[in-house]
């Protein structure tokens, strides 16, 4: 009986900490998403980024962990600044095929220059000690790291919250959700404001992948190995909302958790079934608008 | 809109052009006559040639349900998978005999295609789009964990395939393969060519564009996108089969999330809706693949995602698209 | 079909036309490699034997005989796999084929080279079955059978005689739990379980903790060289399993030489079988170190993998030696099944003529920290293993 109870809160404790990976990486795809009218299918690219120059600055240059993440972060930021500016701007709205095209080609495109620039090896990633080993809880232990992970998520995840829901950005984030043209028509400017979200969206997906280094390892392919979790995340989610993401995240990580320990033949069968389900029950996602 | 009001010679237009619709033209012999110039051409390459062809079919498929239905769909490879592991496993356990391999491969897909259909396509857009994605994800982890029939991710060894009609061996050189494939694609187009210019074609284009409107002057909406979806899952699954009879392989990579994103992305290059857009765009995309990765093995995905940034950002609705912009603006001067 | 006749044989004259016999004085060899993929760090190590001994020794071919590799990647999958050797036969005409990191990858290849007739000399892919697809199949690298057995046999004689394997699930991944399963039993072991995951997964700390759940007195972890095994050494050290008094054994593919840095100080005291490390004291080991470290500047580690493409490159270059450039497939199978090298960096080495596969010392190694580093140290020597697998399992 101790075991099971054990076993449970082992799988409850791995699959939260996968669960505010995901949800960092995808909360930004889901309100590219609902506002913007965008697939952005190339989000796991940011995130990817934001693991390759974590690890870089880390190993190459001996950065301190938290130093190199913050310098990733804006590194992503930047890039992605450009990238909307140059590229992204001109699809608002538009046809979801040429979203498709563009953003699959800037996967490719991703993919590419991070095998020239940093090789085809998966990236070393070393957490300072001080976050290695287990970490004693009282009633048991747990991996030092993961346990950070989550208490890292946990912050970001109520700092984004009061973000959206107390400051000028955020009432003009969910005025434009919920109605783009009664936005601009009160004269909010919703193309600087596409501009703030959609860096902001990069920025955390780039938090995500490199705090999640451990768990989603950081390798050429990640953008489109992981894709199909994030749009799940999304997708269950709702397009465009914050709460949403959270839940989904938390659902397909400690689902997926679980399915992996109980039944690692099946890879990721279940997470994918139960997906598929929750989609027939809520087609807009669990916090979708109608 | 000139439609709302047409002009009696407009209409006459119109209806000669409706009637015309469904005659073959002379451009339309041209892929075929390139297909059989290839062979004598590029001796090589038929392996390559083979595959091409095989592909062209897959993205038909594609066509028929994006183009025509507007379903959009992340998941098509789940029918190419389904078809390539049918006709794989037949082969490696004593049945080679390819055509009817052919059709167990289109029935198998078809049954999928249905029974997912009929469960899916309920929803649309994004979630539509998901539900397609998570469908081909699903059957991409039951074949690997189907060790015992599928190999897993070591792939279904031991393919034996028997000679075309007791007679044309599949040689390692492709020179029956091409043939094989060749005839297979002009049959599925054909198919294709015929559905589209039906009068079901038709109200699948209604369907995409005006759903309500369909609904209201009474055709059966569900119904045809059911059909046409179950009826393109077979198409992708000969091809599916084509690729593993010709290849004497079938890998996981048949059912994976790259092939369905890459069929849709030749064809887009090409351009939806048009028949002829997965004609132009499929050998486009494999043959450049082909090129840069024998130039560079590792960094190919560079050139192609370049291309098809670039394409996006200036040849708005693919080459065809751009060809048809070409030719009506010359026809206006 | 009268005219499809027509056109097959129009095609035959065409496809003889356009032959280009390989000039006799270039060889070509078609090497294939996973220069992509989640295989890309064990090609990388595999590339470097390769080009460390083609550089060291392109001098001592005879005069005017020229080796050409035309590389490709298979990017770890099979499917690629076959088509780019495929290509390499039928679009550049290699006289041979050689490389191959995956299994899954060296069996799909296998079946062409029986129809192509031409060798096929694999350098690492161990899955012990793969020589019998094809008689032109030979392998200089080992199977998961001579490296995993021993090593279950080993666990038993320490006292540990209840056991858990966990490994990745392909062609090697279940070789390797076959072989210990057998080695342990067959000693008096007993299995509490065992667990197979996808063989590219990302987080290991679910299949960690069922092993950590079932406590047994040992687990045997398999999974293919490079990150994969650094990752699922961090597993390990996540959950605690040794603290929990479990007892990690493997195949050398867990603790290759150039992941160690990697691993460091936690890695110690895990004892794995392998056929080759690079403190082992051998006048030839010594100066295949030399010679790598003066072409790779200390910025490489070799392991085993880099072993094998050099000992396949000196055979083929020896066979070219002897033949001056000419030699049929079979005449090059003749060559290698009577292959004998005395001297490889590993040791004593040569082809079994029966099996096509190595016959090779087996070393038991324990991990250690020393001088500051996590080293391999080899603590028993099993004398000339053949493959087990193939002894136990007679061709039909």
């Amino acid at each position: 009986m101790a075991d099971i109870f054990s076993s449970i809160i082992s799988v409850g404790f791995h699959g939260l900490a996968l669960a505010m990976v995901l949800y960092l990486i995808s909360v930004g795809l889901s309100v590219t998403m609902g506002l913007m009218g965008f697939i952005n299918l190339a989000h796991g690219a940011f995130a990817m980024l934001g693991g390759y120059l974590m690890t870089w600055l880390m190993s190459r240059y001996d950065v301190p962990f938290g130093l190199a993440l913050a310098g990733a972060v804006i590194g992503v930021v930047l890039i992605s600044v450009i990238l909307e500016r140059l590229l992204y701007r001109r699809f608002y709205g538009g046809d979801e095929l040429d979203q498709v095209l563009m953003t699959m080609g800037l996967i490719f495109i991703t993919i590419a220059s991070v095998t020239y620039i940093w090789g085809p090896v998966t990236q070393p990633m070393r957490p300072p000690a001080a976050l290695s080993g287990q970490i004693d809880l009282g009633f048991r232990s747990f991996p030092t790291y993961r346990t950070f992970l989550i208490v890292c998520g946990a912050i970001l995840v109520t700092l984004l919250w009061l973000a959206l829901e107390r400051t000028r950005f955020g009432a003009q984030v969910r005025a434009a959700v919920d109605n783009l043209r009664m936005a601009q028509t009160i004269g909010i400017n919703t193309s600087r404001l596409f501009a703030a979200t959609f860096a902001l969206g990069s920025g955390l997906a780039a938090l995500g992948g490199g705090l999640g280094a451990e768990i989603l390892p950081i390798t050429t392919f990640y953008a489109l190995e992981n894709l199909v979790y994030f749009l799940i995340v999304v997708a269950v989610g709702g397009l465009g909302s914050i709460r949403g993401p959270f839940v989904a995240a938390l659902l397909v990580g400690i689902s997926d958790t679980a399915f992996k320990y109980i039944a690692p033949e099946f890879g990721a069968f279940f997470i994918y079934a139960l997906t598929m389900v929750l989609l027939l029950w809520f087609p807009r996602g669990l916090f979708g608008r109608t | 809109m000139s439609h709302l009001t047409p002009s009696a010679d407009r209409r006459a237009a119109d209806i000669a052009a409706f009637s015309r619709r469904h005659r073959f033209h002379w451009f339309e012999a041209l892929p075929w006559l390139i297909a059989v110039a290839a062979y004598f051409m590029f001796p090589n390459y038929l392996a390559l040639g083979s595959q091409i062809l095989a592909i062209i079919l897959f993205a038909l498929s594609v066509d028929l349900v994006l183009g025509y239905a507007g379903i959009v769909t992340l998941g098509h490879a789940a029918f190419f998978g389904v078809g390539a592991y049918t006709a794989g496993i037949l082969a490696a356990n004593g049945w080679g005999e390819p055509i009817s391999g052919l059709l167990a491969a289109a029935v198998a897909a078809a049954c999928i295609g249905l029974a997912s259909g009929w469960i899916i396509l309920r929803t649309t857009g994004l979630t539509l789009l998901m539900q397609t994605l998570v469908v081909a994800a699903m059957l991409y982890e039951l074949a690997n964990k189907a060790y015992r029939f599928t190999g897993g991710a070591d792939g279904l060894q031991g393919m034996s395939v028997w000679p075309i009609f007791g007679t044309f061996r599949f040689d390692m050189f492709g020179n029956t393969a091409y043939f094989y494939c060749l005839v297979v694609l002009f049959f599925g187009w054909l198919v294709v060519r015929n559905t589209v210019n039906s009068s079901f074609g038709r109200s699948l284009t209604g369907i995409r564009e005006n759903v309500g409107r369909m609904h209201a002057i009474g055709a059966p909406v569900a119904q045809r996108r059911l059909v046409v979806y179950a009826l393109s899952a077979a198409l992708a699954g000969i091809a599916g089969a084509l690729t593993a009879q010709t290849a004497q392989f079938v890998g996981l990579n048949v059912l994976n999330l790259e092939r369905s994103g890459t069929i849709l992305v030749m064809l887009i290059i090409g351009g939806i809706g048009r028949l002829y857009g997965a004609f132009i765009g499929v050998p486009l995309y494999m043959i450049a693949q082909d090129r840069f990765a024998e130039a560079d093995p590792t960094y190919w995905y560079f050139w192609i995602g370049l291309a098809m940034v670039f394409i996006v950002v200036f040849l708005r609705g693919g080459i065809f698209g751009v060809v048809e912009r070409l030719l009506a603006r010359s026809r206006k001067q | 079909m009268v005219s499809g006749k027509l056109l097959f044989a129009l095609a035959s004259v065409a496809t003889l036309g356009s032959v280009t016999t390989a000039s006799a004085q270039t060889i070509k060899i078609g090497w294939v490699n996973s220069y992509s993929g989640f295989l890309a760090q064990a090609g990388d190590q595999m590339e470097k034997g390769l080009n460390l001994y083609v550089k060291l020794h392109s001098k001592d071919l005879p005069p005017g005989v020229k080796v050409e590799f035309v590389r490709r990647d298979d990017t770890g999958a099979p499917e690629v796999g076959k088509r780019v050797a495929q290509e390499l036969i039928t679009r550049e005409r290699v006289q041979m084929l050689m490389g191959v990191v995956a299994s899954p990858v060296a069996a799909a290849i296998a079946p062409l080279t029986a129809e192509a007739k031409i060798p096929f000399v694999i350098t690492n892919a161990g899955g012990v079955a793969i020589p019998r697809i094809s008689p032109y199949v030979t392998r200089f690298s080992f199977t998961l059978w001579q490296t995993a057995l021993p090593i279950g046999t080993w666990s038993v004689k320490q006292g540990w005689k209840r056991g858990f394997s966990a490994v990745a699930d392909f062609i090697p991944g279940h070789d390797a739990e076959g072989a210990f399963i057998k080695g342990f039993t067959d000693a008096g072991g007993q299995m509490l379980g065992s667990v197979r995951f996808p063989p590219a997964s990302a987080d290991y700390a679910p299949f960690m903790q069922r092993i950590k759940d079932a406590k047994p007195d040992v687990a045997f972890v398999w999974v293919p060289a490079g990150p994969a095994a650094t990752a699922i050494m961090k597993a390990i050290k996540d959950l605690g399993l040794r603290e929990a008094g479990i007892n990690i054994v493997s195949a050398h593919d867990l603790l290759p030489d150039e992941e160690l840095p990697n691993i460091g100080a936690f890695g110690a005291d895990i004892v794995t079988a392998g056929n080759y490390s690079t403190t082992g004291v051998r006048p030839a080991n010594t100066a295949f170190l030399k010679a790598w470290d003066e072409e790779y500047k200390g910025k490489a580690i070799p392991n085993f993998t880099s072993v094998a493409a050099w000992d396949a490159a000196h055979a083929i270059f020896e066979l070219i030696k002897t033949t001056k450039g000419k030699f049929t497939g079979d005449e090059a199978m003749k060559f290698f099944a009577a292959w004998k090298d005395p001297n490889s960096p590993r040791g004593p080495i040569s082809i079994d003529p029966a099996t096509r596969d190595m016959i090779q010392d087996i070393y038991i190694r324990r991990s250690e920290m020393k001088n500051g580093k996590l080293v391999n140290t080899d603590i028993e020597t099993i004398k000339a293993v053949k493959d087990p697998w193939k002894e136990l399992n007679p061709p039909k």
